[in-house]
């Protein structure tokens, strides 16, 4: 099979790194050979994040370039349009329509860009939006959002059973969350 | 079982299997890891050193107790440890010796982007370089062995790359191998005829390695279609697989120091045309060069940046996959100091008169970035102290009232504490602030002498830093709150005005330590904002102003109140 290419995107803070932990388990324990790649120090202290996920038969290079992501799943709505570039033509973004002011705008050097999902859609980029932070709270932490995220995201990777998703859950999250994750997880399948 | 582990995570790995007892280092992006990862093995002791040529010689005097060691460090701190390689690569061990060193290319997290390859070369020094987990663990594995067999030190190379990606690694039983008898030996004290002797005996090493080079499995050859002949190494051995697969034979150095001769002039023997690959300076190019051969290299690759598929396919006119792109500028989002900060209060009162700051490293570099902008330069650890005893030697009174360093507690330790004694001994009415958060903050908190804890957060010896200063010179030593901005003003202008050498402690834990109390968040009353935006100059993440109120991330806001200061209408 050919490579397929995840991007896991959003602020420095917002729970990115547990996400494609819980992906790098399923997919290795589909068998697949898996590379992540993401970047620590500086940038994490909430500048803007990347993640690549990348699996298949055999993965060379543990990053994702312009035009070859497959799916961008993003935690904040700027930051999928930031990492637009990456997707393939006819690739998905999934994107939590949270917005999250950079320095730049909090400053007012610079306006928060309006409507930038209708603007992704109107480039013909397939785009599920939902607001992925309240289905977080109404699983009962915002926290959670990340998990959310991964639940919609599940529906998107046909040979994942929902089987392996709950074990990637039990086995990444403490014992103490798991309901209330386990809930952000069903919520974001079925937004 | 195979398991997805950092590179960092596989070298620990590698680290454990090889019956590795001590490692010795000091955190640095991205190597801190490596470090972290291997303390988690109850068999394995490992510090944090004050800085990193304490921790080479902590682990090449570890080798001499007849102990496996190891120690880890950024590009930059191989800088800081390059005096005791040099002799160590002279002096010999009396067990394994492995230093790991993690390059940075594209400067993630680094102040520069030099290419550790040229240590290895000039210090006589082998090096390896994997190119994924699986491979540093097992080349950690092999490093000991050529260290013990070569007696010498040896290098593993690391890139932020395959220091920061997961990949696929089986995993092996620990070895542990007999401690070896400490015996004396008048030739290890380096001076005269045992130096001399001892360097014809690295240049005598150094051909025997390049033999193991030419014969050892490390460095392979994948013909494949002869039209192309890639040398490469590291990740870029897997961006050349990823443009090429099999549409190009590929020989991968897994040595990079020294290089084979023969394998090379056989491997280019076979191919039409010869493309070396590598990130940063052109040392594969220059070897091949030296060997008469022909290649593309360094006209073709850039020598700044990283690499990736896209770029390789670029730089030799291959296609690229296309892409579509939002129209309008998007905003940056640059990385920010926390809200909470305790770095943001010092900086602002900085900025407000105008004082010139000559910075270090550690998170509050980010001082330099807008709105606070209050940073103007930095160069590397501890040089805020030194530099700004320079500039004030050649500036005089214009420089010591308006000029102040700024360094955090671990970095001041690192090598801050030479550059004030400079200071005091030499008198120039410097004024440093120690900016103590307590904790190494920007490599993702660990402990340092000043925190009283070691590396495992175990009750530890505690520096005095206010004694230790007194201790080299300073009658003048202040401890302020950031939180209190109107105090620190105090305090600076005072220090800054005193015709004495001063140090101004700026004490607050990191708000990012598990443990440190925060306080509900700020409610700001809106009927008494006018919108003057005041309380935007610290730059705080968690205020913004939308339709003329100020609004607080209550998700962010720790309740520090430096904003509750800067506003004169008590909206906050």
């Amino acid at each position: 099979m050919e490579t397929k290419n995840i991007m896991i995107v959003g602020v420095g803070g917002q729970g990115t790194l547990l996400a494609s932990k819980m992906l790098g388990y399923v997919l290795l324990s589909k068998g697949y050979d898996v590379k992540v790649s993401e970047v620590h120090g500086m940038s994490q202290r909430g500048g803007s994040v990347v993640t690549y996920v990348r699996y298949g038969e055999h993965v060379s290079s543990p990053v994702i370039d312009k035009g070859e992501a497959d799916i961008i799943i993003s935690f904040e709505e700027l930051e999928a349009a930031r990492w637009l570039e990456y997707l393939k033509p006819g690739g998905q973004i999934i994107t939590n329509t949270q917005q999250v002011e950079p320095m730049p705008v909090i400053t007012g050097a610079m306006e928060y860009p309006s409507d930038l999902i209708a603007k992704m859609e109107a480039k013909g980029v397939k785009v599920d939006a939902k607001d992925f932070l309240s289905l977080a709270e109404e699983a009962g932490n915002s926290k959670a959002v990340n998990i959310c995220l991964m639940g919609r995201f599940s529906k998107y990777l046909s040979d994942i059973s929902d089987e392996l998703w709950q074990e990637a859950i039990e086995k990444n999250v403490p014992a103490k969350f798991l309901e209330l994750n386990k809930k952000a997880f069903a919520l974001g399948v079925n937004a | 079982m195979a398991e997805l582990m950092l590179g960092n995570k596989a070298i620990a790995r590698g680290m454990y299997e090889a019956g590795v007892s001590i490692i010795s280092s000091y955190p640095g992006t991205p190597s801190t890891e490596i470090t972290e990862e291997a303390a988690l093995y109850d068999e394995i002791y490992c510090e944090w050193a004050p800085n990193e040529k304490v921790a080479l010689e902590v682990a090449h005097g570890a080798t001499l107790g007849g102990r496996r060691a190891a120690c880890a460090m950024k590009h930059v701190g191989l800088n800081v440890a390059a005096d005791p390689l040099f002799t160590i690569s002279y002096q010999g061990l009396n067990a394994g010796l492995v230093i790991c060193v993690a390059d940075d290319p594209g400067m993630h997290s680094s102040q520069n982007e030099q290419d550790s390859r040229h240590y290895a070369i000039a210090a006589k020094v082998p090096m390896l370089e994997p190119s994924d987990s699986e491979e540093s663990r097992i080349y950690t594995k092999k490093a000991f062995e050529i260290s013990e067999k070569f007696n010498t030190p040896v290098f593993i190379k690391m890139c932020t790359r395959v220091a920061h990606s997961q990949s696929v690694v089986n995993t092996e039983e620990r070895i542990l191998p007999e401690q070896v008898p400490y015996v004396k030996d008048p030739a290890k004290v380096m001076m005269t005829k045992n130096s001399r002797d001892a360097h014809v005996r690295v240049e005598e090493r150094t051909l025997d390695l390049i033999k193991y080079a030419e014969e050892s499995d490390i460095n392979r050859i994948e013909m494949g279609d002869t039209k192309i002949g890639v040398i490469t190494s590291s990740v870029s051995y897997q961006y050349a697989k990823e443009v090429f697969g099999d549409s190009a034979s590929i020989l991968k150095l897994g040595m990079i120091y020294p290089l084979p001769e023969k394998m090379i002039l056989d491997f280019a023997s076979k191919v039409e045309k010869l493309i070396v690959i590598e990130e940063l300076d052109p040392i594969i190019e220059n070897h091949c060069k030296q060997l008469g051969l022909k290649v593309t290299g360094k006209d073709t690759f850039p020598i700044c940046g990283e690499f990736s598929q896209n770029l390789i396919r670029q730089c030799l006119g291959m296609d690229t996959p296309s892409y579509e792109a939002i129209d309008e500028p998007v905003p940056m989002r640059p990385p920010v100091m926390c809200a909470g900060c305790p770095h943001r209060g010092i900086f602002y009162v900085l900025k407000k008169n105008n004082v010139m700051v000559y910075g270090d490293i550690g998170c509050y570099t980010l001082g330099a970035i807008a709105p606070l902008n209050s940073m103007d330069l930095n160069v590397c650890m501890g040089a805020s102290c030194s530099g700004l005893h320079g500039f004030n030697k050649a500036m005089g009174e214009k420089g010591e009232k308006h000029s102040v360093g700024v360094i955090g507690d671990s970095t001041f330790i690192h090598s801050g504490m030479t550059g004030i004694t400079d200071i005091s001994y030499n008198m120039s009415n410097s004024t440093v602030i120690i900016l103590d958060n307590s904790i190494t903050g920007m490599t993702g908190h660990q402990q340092n002498p000043t925190t009283g804890k070691n590396l495992l957060g175990e009750p530890a010896g505690k520096v005095d830093l206010e004694a230790l200063c007194r201790a080299l010179g300073f009658n003048r030593v202040a401890v302020v709150d950031p939180y209190d901005l109107a105090e620190c003003e105090r305090v600076i202008l005072e220090e800054l005005e005193a015709v004495e050498p001063s140090i101004i402690i700026s004490r607050r834990p990191c708000v990012m330590i598990k443990g440190t109390v925060h306080k509900p968040a700020i409610k700001p009353d809106t009927d008494k904002c006018v919108g003057c935006k005041a309380c935007m100059k610290i730059g705080c993440p968690a205020i913004s102003v939308k339709d003329n109120k100020v609004r607080i991330d209550t998700t962010l806001c720790i309740g520090c109140k430096v904003c509750s200061q800067m506003c004169k209408l008590g909206a906050l």
